[in-house]
């Protein structure tokens, strides 16, 4: 299978790849996947508390290199947004922006529940309910 | 010298053509076109004389008298007439066949073709290192076994099956016994007599030589054995395998047999020191583990778990330098992990992070220097990309984790 340019240079060149001190309240963080299904992310996001927005957003990813780029995009995607508009990234933005295969594209899903994941876990830490989440089909 | 990319690793999926069996091959396409079944002109003494002498080649590497050898177009059409054959020729003697988890596919879907046939099969587990255990193939053998299917040595982890104590084992109860011998035959010693083997597929593909060629074997006495065709047509192949033969592929089977047999001590010993070179520069690094027994092993194949990477994120980090082959999910049609290292008793995401070296004929020392230092760097790299490799460090036990399993 070949890999698009944006997944080659996301893969090699990986933007945002670290960890953020989760014992912050303005901290949140997603896990998704499972070892035996061969992919996990973990995403982080960092909100400022006077402007509310996404200030820093973090992944480490163990997947794939569809699975990198996809957390790597996202991370990019993340910055600067506020949590609202954060929560409107879809799967599909991230197939298009990649150009994922039709194979790859539980990749893409699994950044839009890291994203999710990371936003609940910031609203639940700051007193806000956590959203539903409609099962997207991995 | 100057190293050229890429580096070709993956000898046990296929192997690059020796230019000595082209050359031998060159002149039965044009030239020497006949067809070797024509027995009115020269066009086809020619072409048969050449399939003669390429059956006598092919033979003498397994130690086979030349009238047991039967072509086909490869290992796996060879893996579907010995089953289906001898269940069909022998349905009077019984319907039940034993094998084990981690055959090739090849064989174990046509098990599977056989058991809707109403026949009985029996898939052994084997043991941690990929051995099967005797004791149990023993007590799976009931009154209506007619045949024990058990690989030489495995394509994805090198693993050489106990073929002799298995072939005790069929005669002391009268049961044939078949192996597929794909990955064994050329790289290491092959007898069908003092093996004890009834019948044996084999390809000539993975021996250097063309695709589209390899050869079943089948004992013609002590005892003779017999398959039922499964093609019909002109009765070619003493009647077990119809079809035209493929002249030039015949040729340079028996070529690539012929180099085999000259270089296989030689470059079985080359290739074990090589491989063994390049595991233990790997091994060094922290949590990574060989798959498979490593006493009882091909001499070219070596199989790692890079433990909290993913297989097929760690071949792209060098896939356009580096050729080799993953167990890992995501580089089979199935998004199933391999199914012969979870018959290890693997976990998915150890089976998910391996990845499989066949070294070859024409691997060198500067392939393999290369090769460790770029999956080195990228096994580094891609855990300091990985969460499980963090929470591995920080100690937190990744079985207590409850994963959303999807």
């Amino acid at each position: 299978m070949a890999y698009s340019e944006k997944v080659l240079d996301h893969y090699q060149n990986p933007q945002n790849v670290g960890t953020l001190d989760k014992g912050k309240t303005n901290v949140g963080t997603g896990l998704v996947g499972a070892p035996e299904c061969g992919d996990v992310m973990r995403l982080q996001i960092e909100v400022d508390e006077e402007s509310g927005l996404i200030k820093d957003a973090k992944f480490k990813t163990f997947g794939c290199g569809s699975a990198i780029a996809s957390s790597s995009l996202a991370t990019e995607w993340l910055k600067g947004k506020s949590v609202d508009q954060a929560m409107e990234i879809d799967n599909m933005d991230i197939v298009e922006e990649l150009n994922l295969p039709p194979v790859k594209i539980h990749c893409s899903v699994l950044a839009e529940d890291a994203i999710k994941a990371a936003i609940n876990d910031y609203r639940v830490k700051n007193g806000m309910m956590a959203m539903e989440l409609d099962e997207k089909k991995h | 010298m100057s190293l050229k990319l890429p580096i070709y690793l993956d000898n046990n999926a296929t192997t690059p053509m020796d230019p000595r069996v082209l050359d031998t091959m060159l002149p039965y396409f044009v030239e020497k076109f006949g067809n070797a079944a024509s027995r009115s002109h020269s066009f086809g003494w020619v072409a048969e004389e050449a399939v003669d002498y390429a059956r006598e080649q092919v033979a003498k590497l397994i130690g086979a008298d030349p009238k047991e050898i039967i072509f086909t177009s490869g290992a796996t059409e060879a893996d579907n007439l010995a089953l289906k054959g001898v269940y069909e020729m022998y349905a009077s003697k019984g319907n039940h066949i034993i094998t084990c988890t981690t055959e090739h596919k090849a064989v174990l879907d046509a098990c599977k073709h056989i058991e809707k046939l109403g026949g009985q099969v029996t898939y052994l587990q084997v043991q941690a290192d990929g051995l099967v255990d005797l004791t149990e193939l023993e007590k799976a053998i009931t009154d209506k076994t007619i045949l024990i299917a058990i690989m030489y040595g495995n394509n994805e982890i090198g693993v050489v099956q106990p073929v002799k104590d298995i072939s005790k084992i069929a005669r002391k109860h009268g049961v044939l016994f078949f192996t597929d011998a794909t990955q064994a035959v050329g790289k290491i010693p092959v007898d069908v007599n003092s093996d004890g083997i009834d019948l044996m597929a084999f390809s000539a593909h993975k021996m250097y030589g063309p695709k589209g060629v390899g050869a079943l074997y089948v004992r013609r006495k002590n005892p003779r054995v017999k398959v039922t065709a499964q093609m019909d047509g002109g009765g070619h192949e003493r009647g077990m395998r119809s079809g035209t033969m493929n002249v030039p592929g015949i040729v340079g089977f028996g070529k690539a047999c012929e180099i085999a047999m000259n270089e296989m001590e030689s470059e079985a010993q080359r290739l074990s020191v090589m491989r063994d070179r390049l595991e233990n520069a790997l091994l060094q690094l922290e949590e990574a583990y060989v798959n498979g027994n490593k006493e009882h092993r091909l001499p070219h194949v070596s199989n790692i778990s890079f433990k909290y990477v993913e297989g097929e994120g760690l071949m792209m980090g060098f896939n356009k330098d580096i050729a080799v082959s993953s167990g890992s999910a995501c580089t089979s049609a199935s998004l199933e992990p391999s199914y012969v290292l979870k018959a290890l008793g693997l976990g998915d995401d150890l089976a998910h992070s391996s990845l499989r070296f066949g070294l070859g004929r024409f691997t060198t020392d500067e392939q393999i220097d290369f090769t460790i230092e770029a999956i080195k760097n990228t096994v580094l790299k891609l855990r300091e990309m990985s969460p499980l490799w963090e929470m591995f460090k920080d100690g937190v036990d990744l079985d207590k984790i409850e994963w959303a399993h999807h």
